[in-house]
């Protein structure tokens, strides 16, 4: 019914809510990649148990089994002096030619599940594998794993802050577009009050029209997020775009800001007059 | 139908608008509301139309009194009277039939009684030949007959009138008020605020006048029909 009779400012809130949606989701964009970016860092979290030197076959593999058991522990994998010597010469490269085989021992390599990557349950997994008598040392790289979880957590926090920041300018942008179109049918409303009209039969039109502008701003907003993620692909570097849960809620906030936004406009505006 | 028992309206940021009135208006009458700027002539409307609520005292119309009735009921209460304005408040993008229909279609009326009741008021309110002409097109009295044409489309026991020919000249002034008459003689009360102290001595109904917000004169407690010096009150 708005589109029709005001066209302009129908368009106007759309474009508001798909700019105000776009600026959230390039920010997210830039969350979401620092964040999958940081979890193949945080991939590479590995506990490196060294084996003594002539232990039996049967040992370690049982102690393979337990560990794999661990609640933490994603894999497991005894890697042979010959396989460690494989993979030194490959990481050091042209310094390669310094091993000679046999001075690398055997190792056990474990990998932990996604939520337990952070220092301390990394500490206590590796404590708990070196309790075994013939575990000789156990790496796990402690300062960088520090490192790595205190970059993590001020990541999310800043993500969180600035997304927070982001969504409130959106909606009260969104909002001050809605309030707008309920002033320009103010005169309209007026009249619906006076013939008797209910307030929900007045409020109605306004929550439909929310929806359908909160909708089309967002699909609009995933449009320019896809372009821009994509220009920056082509012309900077590739980064990683939302999956369609992300995509399809991202739409979802955006009718759900304008049914939101209308309802609050709308409601504020009846109560005044 | 409409009863004022010691009403006292309180603004907050104009204070005092009305104080103490009291007065009745029964089935089918047919009352003016005059005074100066400012004496409470449009409170009083408003408070009839429960656009706002007395600070103290009761309004009570049709039964329905403004102490007990709950929010969500007053559009059912607001359906049984009209309202019409100086300002005619018609919508500007809307034919004439599509303004009075508005009025059936908020309330939900049937679709298809909507097309008839709007041709019966328009000949009513002899604008029958204009149903599909816009408010712009329209003369000043021509545009507040589609407007009173719209109060009356839900067949309201009262309708009010808050200065309809202020912004009329004579000739129109005459016109709507000969309609209102019309409307009057068919049963429906009709309050109607004015400045037009000739309207009123030619009229010779009941007349309330204010000041202050206090009732000064009532002639329908006078017990006469309307004082001959009446033109010179305001």
């Amino acid at each position: 019914m708005a589109f029709k009779r005001a066209p302009v400012l129908s368009l106007l809130s759309v474009t508001t809510i798909a700019f105000s949606l776009f600026a959230f989701g390039l920010f997210g964009l830039v969350a979401l990649n620092i964040r999958r970016q940081l979890n193949q860092l945080e991939d590479r979290v590995e506990i490196r148990a060294f084996v003594v030197d002539g232990t039996n076959a049967e040992a370690t593999s049982s102690a393979l089994g337990d560990i794999a058991s661990f609640p933490e522990v994603s894999t497991v994998k005894l890697v042979s002096p010959e396989e460690a010597l494989v993979r030194a010469r490959r990481e050091l490269g042209e310094f390669s030619d310094v091993f000679e085989a046999g001075i690398l021992p055997a190792s056990i390599d474990v990998k932990l599940k996604e939520g337990y990557r952070d220092p301390a349950t990394v500490a206590s997994v590796a404590g708990r594998i070196k309790n075994y008598d013939f575990i000789d040392d156990v790496r796990f790289g402690e300062e960088w794993v520090q490192k790595l979880y205190r970059i993590r957590t001020i990541a999310t926090l800043a993500g969180a802050v600035l997304g927070l920041a982001f969504a409130g300018v959106a909606v009260i942008i969104i909002g001050s577009t809605i309030r707008m179109a309920v002033l320009a049918r103010a005169r309209e409303i007026s009249i619906m009050r006076v013939v008797g009209a209910t307030d929900g039969f007045i409020r109605s039109p306004f929550l439909i029209e929310g929806v359908l502008k909160g909708t089309l701003g967002g699909l609009l907003a995933l449009l320019f997020t896809y372009a821009a993620n994509s220009l920056i692909g082509k012309f900077v570097f590739s980064a990683e775009f939302f999956d369609a849960k992300y995509a399809i809620g991202g739409v979802a906030a955006g009718a759900l800001i304008g049914l939101l936004g209308s309802a609050f406009s709308v409601g504020r505006h009846l109560r005044d007059v | 139908m409409i009863r004022f028992t010691h009403v006292f309206k309180e603004f907050p940021r104009t204070g005092l608008a009305l104080q103490d009135v009291s007065f009745h208006v029964g089935k089918g009458e047919f009352v003016f509301l005059t005074g100066p700027s400012g004496a409470g002539k449009s409170t009083i409307l408003k408070l009839i139309f429960l656009e706002e609520r007395p600070t103290k005292g009761e309004v009570k119309v049709s039964g329905v009194s403004s102490v007990t009735i709950r929010g969500r009921d007053v559009p059912k209460l607001r359906r049984k009277m009209g309202v019409v304005f100086q300002d005619f408040r018609l919508l500007e993008d809307r034919t004439v039939e599509a303004n009075i229909a508005f009025a059936l279609e908020v309330t939900g009326a049937q679709p298809s009684a909507i097309g008839p009741k709007v041709s019966r008021l328009l000949g009513q309110v002899g604008l029958a030949s204009k149903a599909t002409s816009l408010p712009r097109e329209l003369s000043g009295g021509e545009q507040q007959r589609v407007a009173i044409a719209r109060a009356l489309a839900n067949d309201p026991v009262v309708l009010i009138a808050d200065e309809p020919t202020g912004n009329l000249d004579e000739r129109a002034t005459r016109g709507i008020f000969q309609l209102l008459r019309d409307i009057n003689a068919s049963g429906t009360a009709i309050i109607m605020a004015t400045h037009n102290l000739e309207l009123i001595r030619r009229a010779e109904c009941r007349t309330i006048e204010m000041n202050h917000g206090a009732i000064v004169f009532d002639s329908a407690e006078q017990a006469i029909a309307y004082p001959a010096s009446g033109g010179d009150e305001a």
